[in-house]
């Protein structure tokens, strides 16, 4: 039962950055309709802006966070002007060549930068753990949480209730219709991709510093993030968040009670399950079939 | 391309142990051939039925390890004292095998995953082949695991009193030459005949395919088999002439190298594999014998798969074949 507790805060833990990648991929695929190799690769670019700036130029460790972040999101918005932004209109294949093209050329710079060896990033957190009762939990990872937690509300936040985020859902019901009200569909998508790897790179410096960083940790994230997209559906912002939870306590469950080998097969095997019992998905509101 | 020219072609390249002593150069081209193998199995469902399969690798590394474990036998524990096991099979068994596995496997998931289509049938390919490689991983009873499947047999056939042996390189590259041919006669045939113009509608219009009868699910079940047996023989090939399988033959990036292929030379293209195939089989060796770096290697393959997107985004060989047509049409433009 302790174990079981234990496990449950760990996911819940996990959880909260898991859903904070997953948001952030699923506002690229709804809004833009672009399946985006890319956002592992954000994630990895947000633990190297932490390595760079913490360890390298001993910025404040907060601070260096909030340049990760806004660095995440210059980053994306320059992918979006310089790759996507002449592809507008072409099918959801090509987009992904092109995707997996920069996919490539991103991770191999970072291979080439930063060489294969995996670097660690100190926190400020105090080494002893948080014990509660039978649990424990380190301090670097409730703050991860938090942050997670922050973001996620102000996602929606903005998302529902900004100017900007309006425009997004607008973009999304209906392309055509929200150009002719006035709404300038090329800086949507820009920002729509600037955000998406802002929160990629913010889930990358939280976790950094927890982990260590290494050039292929983007690919993990990322295949998670698809599965926690197929799980809470396409553009589905609540369906992110609760398929990160969910994808978090398959993980930590399946982990701790089946075999740790296949801790990172979890969120495969929900997929092809969810697919096989509920093609639509979990959160299914409108079509699936692209 | 015409019939005669095919023969010379083929010709051409048969002879090619004749004259060619390199036993390097034979290599890459060994290697080569079974990745256009791999990537033909590929064009089959991304060129011809349009549907971007990234788990591609997962139906080659199936054939791979299936050859391997049928020719070397194996035993794993069902439960406690329940042990299966398999004695060690001819080569050429093992390889039949491989195939039918694989081609198997593509039926099992043609159905399941064809529920979804679009990113999310790209999505779950990929989890396909990342579950496949996880199990490679954590399976060592039966797989080894990371330590890897070694002393794999080569291939020999008894014909009677003769003994062929495909051990040595200059017999092996004409084993991958005589499968390349076959597999590119099975594509021809089978995109030429009803089934392959049912896959051609469904991709150009999906809804209207199936108004006016086509069997859509079938039809794209249909080319993954055929897909996956194909990628699988490929596989089986490659384990009988590396003759060490490790979970490493299920990355992700393999299935890039082949769609980087096929999209390359051209889906939906008869020779587009072929062409794309051997400029991306012999392109790694060319870059490595210029010193340059994996990392940079790969960097370049990106760059260049963006760059063949955006400027030739039907690929070489339609581009070649649309040039050639208007050089041939100039002279009439003159008058």
């Amino acid at each position: 039962m302790d174990q079981l507790l234990q496990h449950l805060l760990n996911a819940t833990v996990l959880g909260g950055t898991y859903a904070l990648l997953g948001i952030g991929l699923t506002l690229i695929f709804g809004i833009m309709r672009v399946v985006n190799f890319t956002h592992g690769e954000l994630y990895a670019f947000g633990a190297y802006c932490m390595y760079l700036l913490v360890m390298l130029l001993n910025v404040n460790f907060f601070l260096a966070f909030f340049l990760a972040v806004a660095l995440g999101a210059a980053l994306g918005g320059a992918i979006e002007i310089l790759l996507l932004n002449r592809l507008r209109g072409a099918d959801i294949d090509t987009t992904m060549l092109v995707m997996i093209g920069a996919w490539i050329v991103m991770q191999n710079a970072e291979q080439l930068t930063w060489s294969g060896v995996a670097l660690s990033v100190n926190s400020p957190f105090p080494a002893d753990p948080l014990v509660l009762g039978p649990m424990s939990v380190s301090w670097n990872r409730i703050y991860v949480f938090a942050v997670a937690v922050v973001l996620i509300g102000a996602t929606y936040y903005f998302v529902n209730r900004t100017r900007l985020g309006k425009a997004m859902r607008a973009t999304f019901q209906d392309r055509d219709t929200a150009a002719l009200m006035g709404i300038q569909i090329d800086r949507i998508h820009t920002a729509t991709f600037a955000l998406g790897s802002s929160l990629a790179a913010a889930a990358g410096a939280l976790l950094g510093p927890v982990f260590v960083v290494t050039p292929t940790m983007g690919d993990l994230a990322a295949s998670k993030a698809f599965a926690i997209v197929i799980l809470g559906g396409l553009g589905n912002v609540v369906g992110a968040t609760v398929g990160g939870f969910i994808l978090a306590f398959a993980e930590e469950i399946g982990a701790g009670y089946i075999s740790s080998g296949y801790r990172d097969a979890m969120g495969f095997v929900l997929i092809i399950f969810i697919l096989l019992m509920r093609p639509t998905g979990l959160f299914a509101q409108k079509e699936r079939i692209g | 391309m015409s019939r005669y020219l095919s023969f010379v072609l083929v010709a051409a390249l048969a002879s090619v142990p004749l004259w060619l002593h390199d036993f390097y150069v034979l290599h890459v081209l060994i290697t080569t051939g079974i990745f256009i193998i791999a990537a033909m199995s590929l064009n089959l469902l991304l060129g011809f039925t349009g549907q971007l399969s990234l788990g591609h690798v997962a139906f080659f590394g199936i054939g791979a390890y299936t050859s391997a474990l049928v020719s070397l036998g194996f035993e794993i524990h069902v439960l406690p004292d329940v042990t299966v096991g398999l004695a060690p099979k001819p080569v050429w068994f093992a390889m039949l095998a491989g195939i039918a596995v694989a081609g198997l496997t593509g039926y099992a998931i043609g159905k399941l995953s064809f529920r979804v289509r679009g990113a999310y049938f790209v999505i779950v390919s990929i989890s396909f082949a990342e579950v496949v490689r996880l199990v490679a991983v954590n399976w060592v009873e039966l797989t080894q695991g990371p330590m890897a499947l070694n002393n794999i047999p080569a291939l020999t056939l008894g014909i009677g009193p003769i003994e062929l042996s495909f051990l040595r390189k200059p017999s092996f590259y004409l084993l991958v030459l005589a499968a390349m041919v076959v597999c590119y006669i099975i594509i021809v045939r089978l995109v030429t005949s009803r089934a392959g113009r049912a896959m051609i509608a469904l991709r150009e219009n999906e809804s209207l395919a199936m108004s006016v009868g086509i069997d859509v699910t079938r039809y794209l079940v249909i080319a993954t088999i055929v897909s996956a047996a194909m990628a699988g023989m490929a596989g089986a090939l490659y384990t009988h002439y590396i003759r060490i399988v490790d979970p490493d033959i299920f990355l992700f990036i393999y299935t890039v190298t082949m769609v980087i292929m096929v999209i390359t030379g051209g889906k939906g293209t008869l020779t587009g594999p072929l062409v794309g195939g051997a400029i991306f089989g012999i392109l790694p060796e060319v870059l490595r014998a210029m010193a340059i770096r994996p990392e940079v290697q790969w960097i370049i393959y990106g760059v260049l798969m963006v760059l063949v997107v955006y400027f030739l985004p039907e690929g070489i060989v339609p581009a070649i074949k649309r040039s050639l047509a208007g050089w041939k049409r100039r002279p009439v433009d003159a008058l």
